[in-house]
């Protein structure tokens, strides 16, 4: 039965690919609220558009897709956050962005809009700002409470957001979080750009996954235009995403060791993220390998020497990391750092549908790569790791297996990398709307756009994994000690650019 | 552990090791930073980083400064958690409308004499982010540049030779006075 069987519906969007959108009226909405409650669907995303809602659902047993949107009656919608939490800070993002309301939303605070813009609902009807009213934090009632106030700017070279801690003496009561410190209005730069400047815009989205984004926002344009990148090119994007995945796990299991000041693992892991750095740069000429994918395929071909430095980065990885492994598993004062350190239940990570390390630390095994098999990971063989234990432990141990699986992956398409074009020219003319997923080193990410039929972007919407594994954050902490937020932090690594937009 | 201990007394530091053209642009780069580090601000110099609304591009790059290849301490540079304890704020990113603030705020924190280097294309003006509703323009928009860093994002190279034209402007600063 696919998706959009179990939810009323009035019609089915003619040019939406690759997956179905269906316009849906009070009962279908409220049915598709239903069943994430019931844990039957999950939610992927929830976005404004002018007058509308849409909301992408998951059906993780049997990997279907489906987008649905419901028409807003004075500017509001049935709200889902109340029944259904995931949904909340996008509710609270729409209005910002939108003025568009959840009818029955619980918490109507602003998310992105911190009072600093000129003017009100930038994407919707546009208001002149007024003066913002002071930001209630959510209370937390006891004694011996006080409040620990951190960031915006942060003691360190790291994005800048807010965390507002109330503690017992060492031991954290809540973490509340507020970002949008970095929202740079993408998705209204996105409005009515040429498809090569909004690539641009999607490629700087979160610096440390401009590959997934690329990646993501490709594959939507290529949805909503109808054509398809030749072969050479879909295995050239695989082999960047596993590049780009094995450069932020290097880093991320060095840094979360770090924050338990163990400075030998650190350096250790920064030499071998340097390396793939450098991999990367003499493929695709830049270290990041940023614009590098594009709609139609790949700006660029790899390098001809670059598979010699590839496989000379797989040869030297193969050999130090192993050693990195056993240090980690074999020191007793880093394992009572990471172990049963910043536990997030399994029941959480499905509710939220938390992707990445976040939730395949915690039991929750979806992979954008295997479950949708997107091209040209259909093709090729990998596992995907999964823990029950939901600790820091098992965030870097995730981390540690998928190193293993890139490492493996990247043999397997340097091996079958076919020959040919990297390129087809894209369509001006198309109308449509694609839906993009791709997995990022931190979790499944989506892009959806609309085309308008003269090679510019009507609307885009780029939903980064961190929404569903901020939340998450502040219930992994509580009852930790303060000194140990940093390494939960870090061992989640959410995105704040990515999030805030 | 002893292993890895032990072959980082026995094994010649990476920096020196890499024989490629890039790496022998460092190695000049690092010494002419350290003569000028020394002459003028007596060995060491305090950088505090600040985003102010960047894709954490740049970011990912000035970290990799710390690293192995680059080791940037070893020339006296290194990098402070407050403001209060810096020379030189490193900014990054178009300057959101919503990070403003807490940029003036860093640098009035900052005690004087402080340099401030913008780095990466969106911090010069704003970038691709420029003309949005939420972004206030570059890092000069709202508080006073010393230099900026070109480059999306700048790599290593491009940062450490960056800092050493700051400290030449800085040196000419205090030969005028």
């Amino acid at each position: 039965m696919a998706l959009l069987d179990s939810i009323p519906h009035t019609e089915v969007a003619e040019r939406h690919r690759p997956w179905p959108r269906a316009i849906v009226g009070y009962e279908g909405w409220n049915e598709a609220t239903s069943l994430l409650v019931h844990g039957r669907l999950t939610l992927l995303g929830l976005w404004g558009d002018a007058g509308e809602v849409h909301m992408a659902l998951l059906d993780e047993r049997a990997d279907d897709i489906a987008v649905i949107s419901y028409a807003c009656q004075d500017g509001k919608y049935p709200g889902v956050g109340a029944k259904h939490p995931p949904a909340i800070r996008f509710e609270r993002a729409i209005r910002d962005l939108f003025g568009l309301e959840a009818v029955g939303a619980r918490d109507t605070r602003p998310w992105l809009d911190l009072g600093f813009w000129d003017v009100r609902h930038p994407l919707g009807k546009q208001k002149p700002a007024q003066k913002p009213a002071p930001y209630a934090f959510l209370p937390a009632e006891g004694e011996g409470l006080h409040q620990i106030p951190v960031g915006p700017v942060h003691a360190g070279i790291i994005e800048p957001g807010h965390f507002r801690f109330t503690a017992n003496g060492e031991h954290v009561v809540r973490l509340e979080q507020r970002l949008g410190y970095v929202h740079k209005g993408i998705e209204s730069l996105m409005d009515g750009a040429s498809l090569e400047d909004a690539a641009k815009l999607a490629a700087r989205t979160s610096g440390d996954s401009t590959v997934a984004y690329s990646y993501a926002f490709a594959q939507a344009a290529e949805a909503a235009m109808q054509m398809l990148p030749p072969p050479r090119a879909l295995y050239l994007r695989a082999l960047m995403a596993e590049l780009e995945r094995l450069a932020n796990h290097f880093g991320d299991i060095g840094a979360i060791c770090n924050d338990a000041s163990f400075a030998l693992m650190h350096a250790q892991c920064g030499i071998l993220r340097e390396r793939v750095l450098r991999a990367a740069e003499a493929c695709f000429g830049h270290r990041l390998m940023m614009d590098v994918i594009v709609p139609g395929g790949v700006a660029r071909d790899i390098a001809p020497e670059g598979a010699a430095s590839v496989r000379a980065l797989l040869a030297e990885a193969r050999k130090r990391f192993p050693r990195l492994i056993e240090l980690y598993d074999n020191t007793a004062s880093l394992q009572d750092r990471t172990v049963t350190t910043g536990i997030v239940r399994t029941d959480y990570a499905r509710q939220f549908g938390a992707g990445g390390y976040v939730g395949r630390g915690s039991g929750r095994g979806f992979d954008a790569r295997r479950n949708l098999a997107y091209a040209p990971y259909g093709e090729l063989k990998f596992d995907v790791p999964v823990l029950e234990a939901g600790d820091v432990n098992a965030r870097v141990w995730i981390r540690i297996r998928e190193v293993e699986q890139s490492l493996s992956l990247i043999e397997q398409i340097l091996a079958r990398l076919p020959d040919g074009a990297v390129r087809a020219a894209p369509s001006k003319a198309a109308i449509g709307e694609g839906l993009g997923i791709a997995e990022a080193f931190r979790g499944d990410m989506l892009v959806w756009l609309r085309l308008d039929g003269k090679g510019r972007v009507a609307r885009c919407h780029l939903r980064d994994a961190s929404w569903f594994q901020w939340p998450l954050l502040e219930v992994a902490i509580e009852g930790n000690i303060v000194a140990d937020f940093p390494l939960c932090n870090k061992s989640f690594n959410c995105s704040y650019s990515g999030h805030d937009l | 552990m002893r292993r890895t201990l032990f072959e980082s007394l026995t094994h010649r530091p990476l920096t020196e090791a890499a024989p490629a053209p890039d790496e022998a642009a460092l190695a000049e780069l690092a010494k002419s930073f350290e003569r000028a580090a020394r002459a003028k601000l007596g060995r060491s110099l305090s950088i505090r980083q600040v985003d102010a609304g960047s894709c954490n591009g740049c970011e990912l790059e000035i970290h990799a400064l710390n690293n192995a290849f680059y080791d940037l301490e070893r020339l006296g540079l290194h990098f402070v958690a407050s403001p209060r304890h810096a020379d030189v704020l490193l900014v990054t990113g178009p300057v959101t409308k919503n990070m403003r603030e807490a940029l003036l705020r860093t640098y009035n924190a900052t005690p004087d004499p402080k340099w401030v280097v913008a780095v990466g294309a969106c911090a010069a003006d704003g970038g691709v982010f420029s003309g949005s509703y939420a972004v206030a323009g570059g890092v000069k928009d709202v508080i006073p540049v010393d230099l900026h860093i070109s480059g999306c994002p700048p790599s290593p190279t491009q940062l450490l030779s960056g800092l050493i034209a700051l400290l030449d402007r800085v040196s000419r600063k205090a030969a005028n006075s």
